[in-house]
């Protein structure tokens, strides 16, 4: 049967090209793989290889065509002792009413619902107002470092193959000793010193997840993970999607983010807002010890990547942790601290210091303010805030990073959309200032949020 | 690198030598097909087609046994069709459709099948190598005698995070087998463009790694070069390295310009070098096989691709709630 060529599309983009010169005549016999034509776009000039073998029977654009459309039959070629005057397999005809046009994809497509996403982006969690433990637990005092390390341990003896995976997490007992004790109950197979290669050794850890193991990577700080970040989005976050569905990563990233103290430009930076853009990927940002435990409990034991970011200035904080077997908190639960009514001061990390210092400000000043830790920021327990703010009408967000594409503008936009008449003043956003972390201590001081410029805020929305 | 056997030099019998022509012309055969349906417009996006490396993954996985993990770059229909993954399921992701290994959403770049130990599929230059040793890593650490196959091109070969790769294998020995199939050019820039190395898989030694270069156009030579380096990581001697010195005949994309290299090269490698032509011809002159019996192959395959072809344009295109699906386990 007599096939017809068609003027082939030579990149993802292309509509129409130049048949700029035939390489074959009519009469000669072609293999498959044989290039018969010379294609030019305005981009570059293409060789186009036959797919069938057969002889050339006619050639039905003249070479030095120009404006040829893609899919346009350029030639027919035919089969032995067949004319070159046969009709064309109907397979041929590419764009029949059946086949979609990939490069249309599901626009063109009349779609009952509408495809964007709820405002709900960064997933919503349910709202879910029990506690974290039962009424009557008994509590210990520890310090955020300690909770850190007892999730670990705790999981990793529950779970073979849990392993710590870092630079200085063995031997050195890890450079803010968050694994302090650990090479000596689990050994090195299971708490590995890696050399310094962030980008390296999290690309190990993702296939290794993708192999069944459930890889803890600590990074010295997230700062080094900028090293590693294309393994964390395109490997780790990316993969379940475009394996639809097979390829799973368990893996949990963590390690001290945002500014220390007095560390500059290139150590002080707080990645909240960068991975919680990153669909595929859950982050979780803990305040107290408990929440620092609990949560990593949940995230070690999730199948996802998880992105827990833990701050060098709180591990040495004390808080109190429920004394509980298996004691973990579910993502997508925000945590009210502090109960109040008068406006509602949303925050999550370090920014929670800022926060609650605040409240107790605003207190003595006779304003009652509501604190909400979120704890997790993908994904985000909208409905805590929400409600909060149709009690207490006003708003204010509270972290450590830069302010553009900030957590706070998304809480914002949020409560804009689905609060909108209930507030009462806009929502304000307290953040980092918009600049490299400076040296000098007064102006470092003054880079980061202060909690009088919360106080200030808090006053301001409450017209005081 | 040694040269390739005559038919009277070569041990190989005539079934093996049918399995590898079968196994190479079937990558061949849906590479260009794939060709054709890109051509067509049922395609999108990128494309990039194996044509004239097929030897290289077929000796390879004749040196691969049950558990054996292997993973590589986007230039990874071959890889895909040499495991046993099913034509069919490879076609019709590369059209985007239901019946796709990824449903339609990962594309010709982004593949898995964890039934195959096929782990990718990989879009990012590199990114592959660090993954494939932590699959190795894996199975060190579950204490198994698997072992990977890390593929990466030419072009990876200059990616820093390879290197980071390298050191931490040989430090902990994990049984993977880096895998560089030097087809000579990335994109459009020749090695020589590229790099002062005299060779690749030397730059192993650096970390104290063994290797080899081998003739990636010799099927024979690669599934040889292919056990002994299989063996080595068995052994927990891993990892090894292995440069396959191949090339692709055809654009690196469907969209590549051809003008970093003369069409008289590439026809020279085509008539003096091509990995199926040679096993072509260890059974024709070694008496091993009839033009007939090749035929009844050839038909066989352009069967297996043509029906690949139509399941992958009479798939349909995935669910529109496939859009929310598999972003979380």
């Amino acid at each position: 049967m007599a096939t017809e060529v068609l003027m082939p599309a030579l990149s993802p983009t292309m509509e129409e090209g130049t048949l700029a010169k035939w390489l074959v005549k009519e009469g000669d016999a072609v293999k498959s793989g044989q290039i018969i034509a010379e294609i030019e776009t305005d981009k570059a000039t293409m060789e186009f290889e036959a797919v069938d073998e057969g002889t050339i029977g006619k050639l039905l654009i003249a070479e030095g065509t120009a404006g040829v459309k893609v899919n346009t039959p350029i030639a027919v070629l035919v089969e032995e002792g067949e004319s070159a005057d046969a009709t064309p397999a109907p397979a041929a005809q590419p764009q029949g009413e059946k086949q979609p046009q990939p490069a249309e994809g599901s626009e063109g497509k009349a779609v009952d619902e509408p495809l964007v996403s709820s405002p709900g982006a960064p997933v919503p969690g349910k709202r879910d107002r029990s506690p974290d433990w039962p009424e009557g637990t008994q509590m210990k005092t520890m310090t955020v470092r300690e909770a850190l390390r007892e999730a670990m341990a705790e999981e990793m003896r529950a779970d073979k193959t849990v392993f710590l995976m870092g630079e200085e997490v063995g031997e050195y007992q890890g450079a803010y000793k968050i694994s302090q004790g650990l090479l000596d109950e689990f050994g090195a197979k299971r708490v590995v010193d890696t050399p310094i290669t962030e980008h390296g050794f999290a690309g190990m850890a993702v296939g290794a997840a993708f192999a069944g193991l459930r890889p803890i990577v600590e990074f010295m700080t997230f700062n080094f993970a900028m090293q590693a970040i294309d393994q964390i989005i395109n490997s780790a976050a990316k993969t379940l999607y475009m394996s639809g569905g097979q390829m799973g990563c368990p893996i949990v990233f963590r390690g001290p983010n945002g500014a220390a103290a007095r560390v500059g430009a290139q150590h002080s930076q707080d990645y909240a807002a960068w991975y919680a853009q990153i669909p595929g990927l859950k982050v979780v940002m803990p305040y107290s010890a408990a929440d620092a435990k609990g949560l990593l409990k949940t995230a070690i034991r999730d199948p996802n990547p998880v992105i827990f970011l833990e701050n060098e200035i709180l591990y040495g904080r004390s808080f109190e942790v429920p004394v509980l077997e298996d004691f973990a908190i579910p993502f997508g639960k925000a945590r009210i601290w502090r109960e109040g009514s008068d406006l509602t001061i949303v925050s999550f990390g370090i920014g929670m210091t800022y926060a609650l210092e605040a409240a107790d400000k605003l207190a003595a000043e006779g304003i009652s303010a509501e604190v909400i830790d979120l704890r997790t920021l993908r994904p985000i327990d909208y409905d805590t805030v929400i409600a909060s703010v149709k009690k207490t009408n006003r708003c204010i967000t509270v972290e450590e990073g830069w302010p553009v594409g900030s957590i706070g503008n998304h809480i914002a936009a949020t409560i804009m959309q689905q609060a909108f008449d209930w507030l009462d003043a806009p929502v304000l956003n307290l953040t980092g200032k918009d600049v490299p972390m400076p040296y000098a201590a007064n102006l470092e001081k003054h880079a980061l949020v202060t909690t009088a410029e919360v106080v200030e805020a808090a006053k301001s929305v409450c017209y005081r | 690198m040694a040269t390739r056997k005559s038919p009277e030099q070569s041990n190989a019998s005539r079934e093996e030598l049918l399995h590898y022509y079968r196994e190479m012309l079937l990558i061949r055969r849906f590479e260009e097909k794939a060709g054709q349906l890109y051509g067509m417009g049922l395609i999108g996006g990128f494309c990039h087609l194996y044509i004239g490396q097929e030897a290289v993954v077929v000796g390879l996985e004749a040196a691969a046994k049950e558990g054996d993990k292997r993973i590589t770059s986007y230039r990874d229909h071959g890889h895909m069709l040499a495991c046993g993954m099913d034509a069919k399921g490879v076609m019709a992701e590369l059209t985007g459709r239901e019946g796709g290994y990824s449903k339609g959403k990962g594309g010709s770049m982004h593949m898995f099948s964890k039934e195959k130990h096929f782990y990718g599929g990989h879009g990012i230059v590199g990114a592959q190598v660090p993954l494939g040793a932590g699959l190795a890593f894996a199975d060190r650490y579950l204490g198994n005698d698997n072992v990977t196959f890390a593929y990466f091109g030419d072009g990876a070969a200059n990616q820093g995070q390879v290197y980071e790769a390298y050191n931490m294998a040989k430090l902990w020995s994990l049984p993977v087998i880096f895998v560089i199939e030097n087809n000579q050019y990335a994109m459009g820039t020749s090695v020589k463009r590229s790099t002062k190395s005299p060779s690749l898989w030397e730059r192993g030694a650096a970390y104290g790694i063994k290797g080899e270069a081998v003739d990636g156009m010799d099927v024979l030579a690669v599934k040889a070069a292919g056990e002994k380096a299989v063996a080595a990581c068995r052994a927990g001697q891993g990892p090894y390295i292995l440069e396959m010195m191949t090339y692709r005949y055809r654009g690196h994309s469907m969209s590549d310009p051809a003008k970093y290299r003369t069409r008289e090269e590439v026809q020279r490698m085509r008539d003096e070098k091509d990995a199926i032509e040679h096993v072509r011809d260890l059974l024709i002159q070694g008496n091993l096989a009839t033009d007939d019996d090749l035929k009844a192959i050839d038909k066989d395959i352009k069967a297996v691709v043509n029906e690949a072809a139509d399941f992958a344009k009479e798939s349909p295109e995935p669910a529109l709630e496939e859009l929310w699906t598999d972003i979380y386990a």
